[in-house]
């Protein structure tokens, strides 16, 4: 992974010490707090419903054992013992003093992390496959591309204040694990048909108020002009975005408002004064960051054939099967941990937990960590020769829950718990599902299912692309549930479609199982609950949900 | 007498700031003016013909280009932030400077404070009038928050990448 040079740790060093001062004078009364507020967002510093939030930069989502290690630390010294994993592949501490944060993060500059605009009205860590440059399906590495963009964004004079927050993601593979369709900027690494890197360039897409599957705006930008392009939408969206109501502030609403068209026309407009100015990207540069993301000292190795160990240990087979990916390389595999048990608030992991994850990385997986957008964490370089002792090993931690992509692998806001937007409770619903689902079995038979919980319209937890979403809503003073069916974050994006008046929440568990119901009742054959519903569409959904009781 | 930061340091005001709903009969004819954008793009002629300094001021959702064919004229542009959290005008230094080749003072007015001053004189202010209620002096340390950065801008067009 990237290593800072004395320029990037210059940069972060002087970032806690501006940031210390700004912490000083706020505390000693010479800052007020609608001044400090824009301040200490753009460091990740939210004031929550009970104590100051922290959220730690990941840059797309890679993690080196020590970094882990001092994750772990912070949420011993500073915290109550844990972290929670965000849908940013950010690190979250919902526990710390705002008077040690300058000290967290000081710690936090010695193993090259920072909480640099991980929130706020600007430029946000920018996010990626958490399987780049070990997927199987993988077409070009998303990762230097992500560092290089990462520079860019970091402490950009011009665009700090802009008129809501921007989020960029890029993908590399066939699939589409990055969910680029619903980013502010979605950016799809390709070859051009000349073999040359190039980027299909989405813009304006978002979830929130207004969910948008964004519009692909620029086709095989080239990759020597991919920040002075960069530069030229954030500057037109700098110049134009709508800054009078923070709802209709994203990018999204100026390329609907535009039109995708127009929009382009400005961006191009603009961008033919940067083209082939200073910030065209260099050979030597691209070069530079991507000597940092060369493959580990692999072993030549061949695929295991595990039929007598799946014999032997049917739970081990049941884990493989939807916890490990295929890798590019032949031997090797990359697992994902489940954050997602019924005894936790999905995404969180505690500093016991994240100390054994580090040794876990140096002992298999090359001592590197990765988080996913879906809130678990990932070794992607683990031998399979080595997958049952690492499987036990993972069944001791509790991170071995074998539901990867299967309906109790919940994305989860923080919620009303934590959050101070929320419009309610988030955690426990998703705890309540998990309760009801809890026999693998029927979970199993389910198979492939994207179940995602917001707390408020914020949609932090995504719920307009789950195949299921749920979405808390204030009724009256009282915490209700709007359930959506059909989403889908991957290739051929899709929003979710209401299903009709929300639920309280001890109704929750019980809906989700009509819901399953009528899929396993209509599915044919190996039909995926997102092709069934594709099928049959939302009123056989509905005649089940709201029949009878109501 | 108020004090602004220029080029790194305090300096006497000598500029007097007119209000966007000034007209050409409040005038002084021969003070160091800088006049609401409507005023000039509506009396250019007869404020050509004055004799004092001649600086102009735009508002945040007032776009450069209006004025891109008479910058020559200016001594001093104005670049008003209603809310230090208004960030249009960043772009609108930053094209003053690097598109325009514009010479001449580019001054941060309005809700101008010191912990977005390194920004601003990276996007190409040299001068900025400090809120009124803030002390110029402590706020002149917010230029040197930094002694390095990733991106190219005004006060340095190589992005570092072109410099490691």
């Amino acid at each position: 992974m990237y290593q800072y040079d004395q320029y990037d740790q210059k940069i972060v060093d002087e970032r806690v010490q501006q940031f210390r001062d700004q912490t000083r004078r706020y505390l000693a009364g010479e800052l007020p707090e609608e001044e400090f507020r824009p301040l200490r967002l753009q460091n990740g510093l939210y004031v929550q419903r009970h104590a100051p939030m922290l959220r730690v930069a990941v840059p797309y989502g890679l993690l080196s054992s020590a970094q882990v290690r001092v994750l772990a630390k912070i949420a011993r010294d500073y915290d109550k013992g844990y972290a929670h994993i965000s849908t940013r592949q950010n690190v979250q501490f919902n526990w710390p003093k705002l008077e040690d944060v300058p000290d967290i993060l000081a710690e936090l500059a010695k193993v090259q992390m920072h909480a640099i605009q991980t929130s706020g009205n600007c430029l946000r860590n920018t996010t990626s496959d958490q399987f780049a440059g070990v997927a199987r399906d993988e077409l070009v590495d998303p990762r230097p591309w992500c560092e290089i963009i990462r520079q860019w964004t970091t402490l950009h004079p011009e665009f700090a204040y802009l008129p809501r927050k921007f989020k960029i993601a890029v993908n590399g593979a066939q699939q589409d694990r990055a969910a680029i369709e619903v980013h502010d900027i979605g950016l799809e690494v390709v070859k051009d048909s000349a073999g040359q890197t190039a980027f299909q360039v989405i813009i304006g897409g978002g979830l929130g108020r207004t969910p948008i599957v964004g519009s692909l705006i620029k086709e095989n930008l080239p990759w020597q002009h991919l920040l002075s392009y960069l530069e030229a939408v954030l500057r037109v969206y700098n110049r134009l975005g709508r800054r009078d109501n923070k709802y209709k502030a994203r990018i999204k609403i100026l390329v609907k408002a535009l039109t995708p068209e127009v929009f382009a026309e400005r961006v191009d407009a603009e961008w033919a004064h940067l083209k082939d100015g200073p910030l065209t990207l260099t050979e030597a540069e691209v070069e530079r960051v991507a000597q940092h993301f060369i493959d580990p000292d692999y072993k030549v190795l061949a695929d295991e054939d595990f039929s007598a160990l799946d014999a032997q240990y049917p739970d081990f087979a049941q884990w493989r099967s939807r916890n490990v990916m295929l890798h590019k390389k032949p031997g090797y595999a990359a697992l994902t941990l489940s954050l997602k048990t019924n005894t936790r608030a999905p995404g969180d992991v505690t500093h016991e937990q994240l100390d054994a994850i580090a040794g876990l990385a140096d002992r298999y997986s090359f001592g590197e960590v990765r988080n996913s957008h879906n809130q678990n964490m990932i070794l992607a370089d683990v031998e399979q020769a080595q997958l049952l002792t690492l499987w036990q090993e993972l069944k001791a931690l509790e991170l071995a829950t074998p539901n990867i992509g299967l309906l109790t692998n919940i994305i989860c806001c923080p919620g009303g718990d934590y959050c101070s937007l929320a419009n309610a409770k988030s955690i426990p619903v998703a705890q309540a599902i998990q309760q009801r689902f809890d026999d693998l079995d029927y979970l199993f038979d389910i198979g492939d299912l994207d179940l995602n919980i917001s707390g408020c319209m914020n949609a932090c937890g995504h719920h307009h692309v789950g195949h299921i979403g749920i979405l808390g809503v204030d009724k009256k003073g009282a915490e209700f549930y709007q359930v959506c069916l059909g989403g889908n974050s991957e290739r051929n994006a899709s929003l979710g479609d209401i299903l009709g008046p929300s639920f309280a929440q001890d109704e929750m568990p019980e809906v989700i199982s009509k819901i399953i119901q009528v899929y396993l009742d209509q599915r044919i054959e190996e039909e995926r609950f997102i092709d069934t519903y594709r099928r049959i569409g939302i009123d056989p959904f509905k005649e089940r949900v709201y029949a009878a009781d109501h | 007498m108020q004090q602004i930061i220029k080029d790194g340091a305090l300096v006497p005001e000598s500029w007097h700031l007119l209000p966007k709903e000034a007209t050409l009969e409040h005038l002084p004819n021969s003070d160091d003016i800088i006049i609401p954008l409507g005023l000039w793009l509506e009396h250019s002629h007869a404020l050509k013909a004055r004799d004092g300094g001649l600086g102009v001021w735009l508002d945040s959702d007032e776009e450069i280009e209006a004025i891109q064919e008479d910058l020559t004229l200016f001594q001093v542009i104005a670049l008003n932030f209603p809310a230090f959290t208004d960030g249009r005008h960043y772009s609108t230094a930053r094209l003053l400077r690097e598109r325009y080749g514009y010479q001449g003072e580019i001054r941060a007015i309005g809700d101008v404070l010191r912990d977005q001053l390194f920004y601003m004189q990276r996007c190409g202010f040299d001068a900025f009038a400090v809120r009124p209620d803030r002390d110029p002096q402590a706020a002149l340390a917010g230029l040197k928050d930094f002694s390095l950065a990733y991106q190219g801008a005004a006060d340095n067009p190589l992005p570092l990448f072109r410099r490691r």
